[in-house]
């Protein structure tokens, strides 16, 4: 088996006095997609923006490999940029696009980490500039053709349906070019018809070299999707496994007490 | 030593007024996140309300008790009427707007009022009626506290009990504290949020009026352009405390006060602004939550 | 029609300003000669104008509103007409160059005085389009610019004085030297939220003017400096009429470098992160954008702006002092901005030229100039947030099916 891309250990969050993460420990391997579940509450997003270094961690150890050159970082105090930068991008669970800038600029965004044209680029448009610029006009639109947002491409992101908002996160985090892509529930307020599509989607973004890390409340969806599962309740990981483990296990059923876990 | 109690007694005087203005910028922050820089200039009306009145009473020959009274009351009452009127015109219609938008609408409303009481008054100083009388007993120690001072810090104090209980003890002052911490849950329970937001601008309106009475009467002397520095140098107090806290708010003020006045003392007064703006700069830069005041954590 | 009770309710408003401004609209006291002057017709006119403005901004609305049900269906139709000429070339093109005629023949059009005043305008467009980069692209509320303008303007005031250093040497270390305070400021403060760093940087500008009106020494106080060197053409004397000629020249230039390269730096990687940066901070650094080094940049580059035009504005007054320099003249630049519309080039110079020209000719209404300027910042900001003109976004072609085949225009 390949080593971890992501390990996390011990991680704790705290606000004041509430624990919303409680010495969690975690690992990815590549070509992976793991599911991050649990009820609302349970400190899943807290966990992302602890990864991703929006919030500091108030202990515990996160390490990331990177598979193809394997050269490993660990991620604790680091700025959110860098971390973008080391390979692992996100999404968000109320979703932050741009919405005043077109949805390929969206997309375009995503680029900067990986393109470097500054101040005196810009004013004096070298060949080099010009190069960069057109590369990343038609990689974005590329993005944009996989998401199935290529026909909006300079509509205002406000002006999206809820889905396509969605996917349009989701193409612009790939435009960092992650190993690693973590999903804020991606399937929340889409229909039927839409989580299928996106079901697609991720199974295709994974059988090209991403890893997928993802929350969701969906259970359907994420019985089909994903090959572990880690469970979250009140900060604390309750169990792990393959979902049919995780399907019986009794903490899972009591933590969801209500809910129903069936596929 | 004299010189000591002469500066301390007069950084108190200072701190009081600005916790006065203080108090009006951490109400309105802590209720709707707004810096309202049109505050300051509130206390300027406040204090040509109280300038106009009591000049016109002076004239027609009432006696000095009725004049402070009726002139502290039309301070009150007009600068509460502005803070309602300008929540009304300039913010209330930006509350979903972006963040910005309501600070460039009050900083413009900032310098409309200004420019309006310049061009309907003047711009000159103009010399304020001496309200306060030189107290018998004040006599002793009148060269180092002076009787203006002890009105000031007894007003500041009395004023300071009254909002205390208003906060903790009346109906408006708990839907005040409900919405200052949620507002959603604050509509969610039957507060009438819109009410809050006005009585918050009419509340820190009059408190900023009875300052400008106050530093009027103390200094004798007033311009349209009084508001710009106060208002500063109170907002700077408010964020020393951390803005948003009642307490917090008193005790910045104070330390303000005195270290303006330690500082023009024994250092220089020619930099005393300077003094104020680098003690805001610095607070900002270190600890932008205050003395007293939360971290903001912001949820993503 | 318009309904009763709107008619209704402008009454009471027109009564409750009525009652508003009564101490100071109405009455006014000579504290010396111990009268008082009741103006009642003061009362009178607010009443009005309060009644008047109430009953078109109700029917500004009730417009807005309609105009907006409407609008749902066909959103790209109504595309306004000035965007339409500064979206095509065909338009765009010949209006510039007929507008680049206009600017360069000015001189031999209208008088000195004329020129001087156009000068002073444009200086302002600079301004503009400094600020623009920091306030309207990047979102960064600067309150303090007008502290880079005085370093502009004193650095040369002081090398002129001291080393007798010419015009042009002086023009880029000013500008420099206005960038590195811009990036010496920064550093600790573009961490802070919004509306803090809008107030440290009013305490700075404040702090900058203080200290120039206090130390002595350094910049002798509020009487300022005087006889500064005008800038000089290769060594040739010039007559004061031909002076200004030239000033104006130069600034002229000095709109143009500047409208290309913020154009350009706009329609950039950099360009585009700033936008970013501006609507949403958090999902920028997500993305992989160094939010304070991308900051950084703009603080600066505004700075650099301002410093420019400060030794140009030295040169051309030959003397400064810290009056003018003071918190007002930040509230006019960002007036500028506001009303042309955050972000736009156009709106801004549209801006400039409307907010500085209008008093210069308007002599009655240049008593009332910084009263509009404080209106103008509220009603924009209430009633249209955008700005006379709205930013034009770039807009991108592909050719169907070849994705490699990427062709775009601005
Ligand atoms: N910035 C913050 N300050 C204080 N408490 C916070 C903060 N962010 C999150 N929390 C708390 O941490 C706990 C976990 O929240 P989190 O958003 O991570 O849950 P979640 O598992 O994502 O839930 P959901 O499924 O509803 O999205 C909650 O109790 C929340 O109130
Ligand atoms: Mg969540």
């Amino acid at each position: 088996m390949s080593e971890a891309i992501l390990k996390v250990s011990g991680l704790t969050k705290n606000f004041g006095g509430i624990k919303a993460i409680d010495n969690v420990d975690l690992d990815i391997r590549p070509g992976e997609i793991v599911a991050l579940i649990g009820p609302n509450g349970a400190g899943k997003t807290t966990f992302f923006n602890c990864l991703t270094g929006i919030y500091t961690p108030s202990a515990g150890d996160i390490r990331l490999c990177n598979p193809k050159s394997g050269l490993k970082t660990k991620l604790n105090g680091m700025k959110p940029n860098k971390i973008t930068e080391k390979g692992m991008a996100r999404t968000f669970q109320n979703i932050r696009l741009f919405p005043t800038m077109s949805v390929l600029e969206n997309v375009m965004i995503g680029r900067h980490c990986r393109t470097k044209a500054f101040i005196l680029g810009a004013i004096f448009r070298n060949p080099a500039t010009r190069r960069e610029e057109e590369e990343i006009i038609e990689m974005s639109y590329d993005i944009l053709k996989k998401i199935g947002l290529h026909k909006e491409v300079n509509e205002e992101a406000r002006n999206l349906s809820y889905g396509a908002q969605r996917r349009l996160e989701i193409g612009r985090a790939l435009a960092t070019e992650p190993f690693l892509l973590l999903l804020d529930e991606p399937a929340a307020g889409m229909n039927p018809k839409e989580t299928e599509a996106l079901v697609r989607l991720i199974r295709q973004i994974c059988s090209e070299g991403h890893s997928i890390l993802l929350i969701e409340h969906d259970m359907k969806l994420v019985m089909s999707l994903s090959d572990r599962i880690f469970v979250m309740d009140y900060g604390k990981k309750i169990a792990q496994g393959t979902p049919e483990e995780v399907r019986s296990n009794p903490a899972v059923i009591k933590a969801y007490l209500g809910e129903e876990v069936d596929a | 030593m004299d010189y000591f109690i002469e500066l301390f007694f007069g950084g108190l005087t200072r701190g009081s007024i600005y916790a006065l203005i203080a108090l009006g910028y951490t109400m309105v922050y802590g209720i709707i996140g707004l810096i309202n820089f049109a505050h300051g200039e509130i206390y300027m009306i406040g204090a040509f309300t109280s300038f106009i009145v009591a000049t016109v009473l002076s004239i027609y020959g009432f006696p000095v008790l009725a004049i402070v009274v009726i002139a502290g009351l039309a301070a009150a009452v007009w600068s509460a009427s502005y803070g309602f009127t300008i929540e009304k015109l300039a913010y209330r219609p930006l509350r979903k707007a972006p963040r910005l938008a309501p600070l460039i609408s009050a900083i413009g409303m900032s310098i409309f009022l200004q420019n309006y009481v310049l061009l309907a008054q003047t711009s000159d100083f103009l010399p304020f009626p001496a309200l306060i009388p030189e107290f018998a007993f004040m006599e002793p120690v009148a060269h180092i506290v002076g009787s203006s001072d002890l009105v000031i810090l007894v007003t500041t104090a009395l004023v300071m009990i009254g909002l205390t209980f208003l906060i903790k003890f009346t109906k408006i002052g708990k839907a005040m504290r409900a919405t200052a911490q949620d507002k959603t849950m604050a509509v969610l329970v039957g507060i009438n949020v819109d009410r809050v937001i006005s009585a918050t601008f009419i509340i820190g309106s009059a408190l900023a009026a009875i300052g400008g009475l106050l530093i009027a009467s103390h200094i004798g002397q007033i311009n349209f352009y009084i508001g710009f520095i106060a208002g500063i140098k109170a907002f700077t107090a408010a964020v020393l405390g951390g803005i948003g806290s009642i307490p917090g708010a008193v005790l910045g003020s104070l330390v303000l006060g005195l270290t303006e006045s330690f500082a023009t003392g024994y250092v220089s007064s020619d930099y005393e602004d300077v003094f104020a703006f680098s003690l805001l700069v610095l607070i900002l830069i270190f600890k932008p939550s205050g003395l007293l005041g939360k971290a903001e954590t912001k949820k993503v | 029609m318009f309904p009763l009770k709107e008619l209704k309710r402008s009454a009471l408003i027109a009564l409750w300003f009525a009652f508003l401004t009564f101490p100071i609209m109405v009455i006014k006291v000579d504290p010396i000669e111990r009268t008082v002057e009741w103006r009642w017709d003061n009362m009178f006119f607010i009443a009005l104008g309060s009644f008047v403005i109430s009953i078109l901004s109700k029917v500004y609305l009730i417009r807005k509103e309609r105009r907006a049900g409407r609008k749902k269906g066909n959103r790209s139709i109504t595309e306004p007409f000035m965007q339409r000429i500064l979206r095509e070339p065909r338009f765009l093109y010949p209006l510039s160059l007929a507008v680049l005629v206009f600017a360069l023949s000015f001189p031999y059009l209208f008088s000195t005085y004329q020129t001087n005043i156009m000068t002073t305008a444009l200086m302002y467009v600079v301004l503009g389009l400094g600020l623009n980069i920091v306030v309207g692209v990047a979102g960064l509320l600067d309150l303090g610019y007008v502290a880079f303008y005085a370093v502009g303007a004193y650095s040369y005031a002081l090398l002129n004085m001291h080393f007798n250093m010419g015009f042009w040497a002086v023009l880029p270390i000013g500008g420099l030297f206005a960038a590195f305070l811009g990036i010496l400021l920064g550093f600790p403060v573009l961490r802070l939220r919004g509306d803090y760093l809008a107030i440290v940087t009013l305490g700075f500008g404040e702090i900058i003017r203080l200290i120039l009106e206090n130390w002595n020494d350094f910049s002798q106080g509020p009487s300022g400096i005087a006889n500064i060197a005008r800038p000089g053409f290769f060594g040739m004397d010039m007559s004061f009429a031909g002076g200004i000629t030239y000033i104006y020249y130069l600034v002229v230039g000095l709109v143009i470098v500047t409208i290309f390269v913020v154009n350009r730096l706009q329609n950039s990687r950099l360009g585009r992160a700033w936008l970013a940066l501006r609507e949403d901070e958090i999902a920028c650094q997500a993305m992989g954008i160094d939010k304070t080094k991308t900051k950084l940049v703009a603080f600066s580059l505004g700075a650099f702006w301002a410093g420019l035009v400060g030794v140009i504005f030295a040169a051309k007054t030959t003397f400064v002092n810290p009056a003018s320099f003071t918190f007002l003249e930040s509230a006019i630049i960002l007036s500028i901005v506001v009303l042309g519309g955050m972000g736009s080039i156009v709106g801004v110079i549209f801006g400039a030229l409307i907010l500085i020209l209008m008093p210069e000719y308007l002599r009655a209404l240049s008593e009332y100039r910084m009263l509009a300027f404080g209106g103008i910042l509220v009603v924009m900001m209430v009633f249209r947030p955008e700005g006379l003109i709205s930013n034009v976004r770039r807009s991108y072609q592909f050719k169907k099916q070849s994705s490699g085949q990427a062709s775009d225009r601005s």
